[in-house]
Parts: structure tokens; sequence; C-alpha cells
């Protein structure tokens, strides 16, 4: 039931003792990026060691924004000899984020997914599908690396291609997958289509679900259409990637790791502490990453403490399913998208106007971004041939962009609202 | 001189149409032949108007996505035979046609013909027993 009893369950107060240590070891390493460099030798001798949790409040927060401009190698703490891995997130209009591995952190990864995996019953006899992207996205190779530790045979199917999927799953007797929610339910129009009943043709035990924000109800109609115990699973690839909050089988809450992870839910604007139980943004200090430690990272993501001790006996903390953002980042089909990378790309473009929108459907359980754009007369050549010419140009321009492809609808100038002020872009219509 | 028609922008929704007249009439403008292409989700509007300056003008102003396209106006017998006659020309002179509608009116038929370059293919006219109408009697139709 624990991979790692000792750790799993170990008393607050060890747990605690535990993290200060990791804490300090964290800020002296993270001294050594050209980042944390500057900021902690501003501070002084007040970081120089801290002497007890609370302390870390005299830290500053670290902000995507700060990631951004720091890119690339910023905040590493290694010679790059030392780094085995990068991931990137999409964005190539100045809104990409790096993240570096150690072999160390390599290992620390898988380590957090294999526990994360067994805590849930996975076990070396297992059969795991892995039917998220591969890449640059985390949840990928994270998961991959995990369940090969872990001992389970590992198909590495990625995202898409759902007859071929099945048939792996019939042929190999999958037992695992790792799946976004969304994917879920439109795989099962395609098990329609074929005639397979998956609670029954298949050998199904367990699903991951991760990437994207979903709700109870989407939970249980997949355990209940796929005959699976599905759980929520948690991550950023500022923190590794998945990994760091998982549900165990009370499906009450998501363990986060607190020997990995310092945890704190914070006000969103004022950026205090927020008591137990209460939401707010998770901010995360890692504890064991080599290459590049992040300090009070400002995750963005809203959530609280599940308060309470859980029937699993684990002794960390659970953190609720996640509520939602405090910016205006949005998830299409697991991937993060910021309007302001839309906005850069269409800016690029004279024959549309500084005025889009971007509407967010479900079409057959899969997301759908559509982005509308005003076809301005002064550039209006008013043949078909221009006209789909131009919405080539912006598929393909956005495309290159964001990694997925999104429909493009011509619409009349007027047709999108002037928002007055800052400008609310995006229409989320997804139930 | 070259004669235009209006290009007009519209998302395929009822009321468009409407919009779009009500602004030609409120500018005094006189429609002299209209088509409606269908696109899917928007379609263009091609309409050949007594004054296509002012019309382009008013619609512009009005916020409508317009643009004035070149056309030859090609004076079409009007009995059986008489439109395939120009068609048979126009593959003989290599002349692609973008677009075109064509309608009888008063004594006379007439096809309106969008193409790639209006100067070459009304240069091609000559002697080819075809005769273009001008740009006043475009307007006049």
């Amino acid at each position: 039931m624990y991979r790692e009893k000792q750790i799993e369950t170990m008393p607050r107060p060890l747990l605690e003792a535990l993290q200060l240590e990791r804490l300090n070891r964290t800020v002296q390493r993270a001294s050594r990026s050209a980042y944390y460099g500057r900021q902690i030798r501003a501070h002084g001798d007040a970081v120089q060691t801290l002497k007890t949790l609370a302390d870390l409040r005299k830290l500053p927060f670290t902000t995507k924004q700060d990631l951004r401009k720091a890119y690339p190698y910023g905040f590493l703490t290694v010679d790059r000899d030392e780094v085995v891995r990068m991931h990137c997130s999409s964005g190539t209009t100045g809104q990409a984020t790096v993240v570096f591995h150690t072999a160390a952190d390599i290992r620390c990864w898988a380590e957090l997914i294999a526990r994360c995996m067994y805590m849930t019953g996975a076990r070396r006899s297992d059969v795991f599908q892995n039917m998220t992207g591969y890449g640059m996205f985390t949840g990928g190779l994270g998961f991959h690396y995990g369940a090969e530790l872990l001992g389970a045979m590992t198909l590495p199917a990625g995202s898409g291609s759902s007859k071929r999927q099945i048939r792996f799953m019939q042929d190999f007797s999958t037992t695992l997958i790792h799946i976004i929610p969304s994917y879920a339910l439109y795989l099962l129009t395609v098990f329609e289509e074929t005639g397979l009943d998956p609670r029954t043709d298949l050998q199904l035990k367990t699903a991951y679900l991760g990437a994207e924000p979903h709700t109870e109800h989407t939970r249980r109609r997949v355990e209940a259409a796929y005959g699976v115990k599905a759980y929520n699973s948690y991550g950023l690839s500022e923190m590794f990637g998945p990994g760091v909050a998982f549900e165990c089988p009370e499906q009450d809450g998501m363990h986060i790791w607190e020997d990995a992870f310092l945890v704190e839910v914070v006000h969103p604007d004022t950026l205090e502490p927020v008591p137990d139980g209460d939401e707010g943004e998770l901010v995360l200090t890692s504890l064991t990453r080599e290459a590049m430690p992040l300090i009070r990272y400002r995750t963005r993501d809203l959530t609280r403490i599940v308060p309470g001790r859980c029937p699993c006996g684990r002794t960390h903390r659970r953190i609720d399913r996640i509520k939602g953002r405090t910016d205006d980042m949005f998830i299409v089909k697991g991937v993060n998208v910021f309007p302001m990378q839309i906005e850069a790309v269409l800016m690029g473009i004279a024959e549309v106007g500084s005025n889009y929108r971007i509407l967010l459907d479900s079409e057959s359980e899969m997301d759908v971004m559509t982005v509308e754009v005003e076809v301005r007369s002064e550039f209006f050549r008013g043949d078909v041939k221009g006209l789909n010419a131009l919405k080539k140009r912006l598929t393909d321009a956005l495309r290159g962009e964001l990694l997925f492809t999104p429909r493009v609808s011509l619409v009349e100038p007027g047709t999108i609202p002037k928002a007055e002020g800052k400008a609310v872009r995006v229409t989320d219509r997804r139930a | 001189m070259i004669a235009y028609h209006l290009s007009v922008f519209a998302q395929n929704r009822p009321g468009r149409l409407e919009h779009l007249t009500k602004i030609l009439a409120d500018a005094g403008i006189n429609v002299r032949a209209f088509k409606v292409s269908d696109l899917g989700e928007y379609g263009l509007i091609k309409a050949l108007v007594d004054d296509p300056d002012a019309a382009s003008r008013a619609l512009d102003a009005a916020g409508m996505t317009v643009s004035k396209k070149p056309i030859v106006a090609i004076d079409v017998e009007d009995r059986p035979g008489g439109l395939h006659r120009v068609f048979r020309m126009l593959t003989d002179r290599q002349i692609n046609v973008e677009d075109a509608y064509g309608f009888a009116v008063k004594d006379r038929a007439v096809l309106v013909v969008e193409v790639a370059d209006t100067h070459a293919a009304m240069a091609l006219f000559e002697n080819s027993g075809l005769r273009l109408l001008t740009e006043k009697e475009i307007y006049a139709l």
C-alpha cells in the first residue's frame, strides 16, 4: 500500500524537520543560479540559514514572468554538462519557460510517480498505457519513467490514433492508463463505434487523469463508463511535472508530497497565507530539485488544503481539485494557452484588426478553440481565394505557436464587442 | 474605362442582406444586379450599382467590409446560343472567369465577369465579335 512507508506516514514533526533541512539546502543551492544568487545576496544573512519553516516568508515569491525573463539559463544551478533533460512550454513569442533536470532530478521525479502509482495499487505485473502526448509535455515522459521504475510494462502510446489505442488495450491487456479527461470522454464515442464495452471487453483497472482541471462528475463518468477507478493527478513542469500531488484510494483530495515540496496557500491579491481549508493560490517551494530549484513559486492555481487526517494513514496533507486560475491562462486539450500568445500572433498579421475573440466549446466531448477575427475593409480583396488564404495563414500561424490546430472564424467588423479597459478575450462555453 | 461592382463580406445569418440594402437605400444607391455566394460561415455579396464609389463609401462608413472589384460587362445576343457564344470566345482567348452573373434586361442581355487581369481581358475583346458595355452603359442598366 505504501511504496515508501517511512516517508509517506512520517509524523508531522519529523516531516517538518526534514522539510526545514531540505529548505536550507535548497536555498543554498538556489543561490548558485544567476537569478536567486542576486536576490539571496541582497537579502543577506537573514536567509543564510532559516531557523523555522515560517522563515520561508522572508524570501520573495517567484513568478512565471521571472522565469520568462531569465530564459534560458537564469535559474540553472549546475553546469550545463550536468543537465540531462530539458522541458519547454510552447510559445515562441517571449512566452516560453524552460525547466532543466539533472540525472538525480529525473530519478526523484520517477520515484514520485512510482510512489503515486503504487499508492493506487499499481504493481510490476500491471500493463500501463501512457495515452498523453510525449515530447515537451512533461505528462508523457514523466509518467513513462515512473511507470518503468515501478516495473510495469509501459506502452508509450502517446495521444490520438484512437482505434490503435483500443487495439493495444485488447492485445496487451492494458490495466492502467494515463489520459487527459476530455480525451477519455471522447474515446468512449470510438468504443461505441467499434461495438466494444471497456467494462467487459478489456482488463482496465485504473485511469490517471491529469493536465486539465475536471469536475467530480467527469471523474465518476469515466469510472462508470470504463469500469475503472480514476485518480486525479496534479503537477506542473516547474516542479518536475506530474507527481506533485495525487489521490489515494480514498479519492478525497490529492496528497501533496511534502518531503519534496513546501506548500503554501496564499490570498492571490495580498499574498498572505490563508488558514488551512480556505481557498487561495498554491505556492510551492521545491525541496529536492537540483538543476533548477524554485522558491515560493506562484502556480496561479486556485485550491485549498483539505483539512483533517486522511484515513489512508499518510501524513502528507491533501489539496482539493484545482478550481481555477488567478491569471488568464486556460487549457485546451491539456495544453496551456495564454491569450497573449494568440494576440502576439494576430498582431503580426496585418489583415486582422486588434479585435479578436477566443471561444472555447466542447464538441463530442473534445475541446474546441475557435479564434474569431474581424476582416477589415482595407485588406479585403473581395474574393474567396483571398478569404481562404487569410484563414489558412491565420490557422498556420496559430498552430505554429500553440502546437495544436485551432479553428479560425472570419467575422464582420463590429461583431466582437469592444471591451472597455481590459479586454475580456476568452469566452468559455464548455460545460 | 474600367467599371466596378462591389464585393461585400457578410456573416451567414439573418439580417445581413437587410442591413446591407438599407445602407444602400439610405445613400440613394440604385442596385442594377445582385448576387449572393454561399461560403459556409460567411458569404460574399456582389452588387452592381449605379454609383460604386458612393456605395463603397457608404458601406465602409457603416462598418461593412467592402471591396470594389473591376469587371467587364459583355453585351450578349438575346437569343438561344447567345451566352454560349460568349463563353466560346472566352475559351478561345484563354480568359479565365473568376466570377460571373448574367441577366436579361430591357432589349439586351448582359454577362458581368470578374477576371484575373481586367485590362488584359478588355484588350482581348477587340476583334472578337463581342462588344463590351461602356462604364456609363453599365451604371445606367
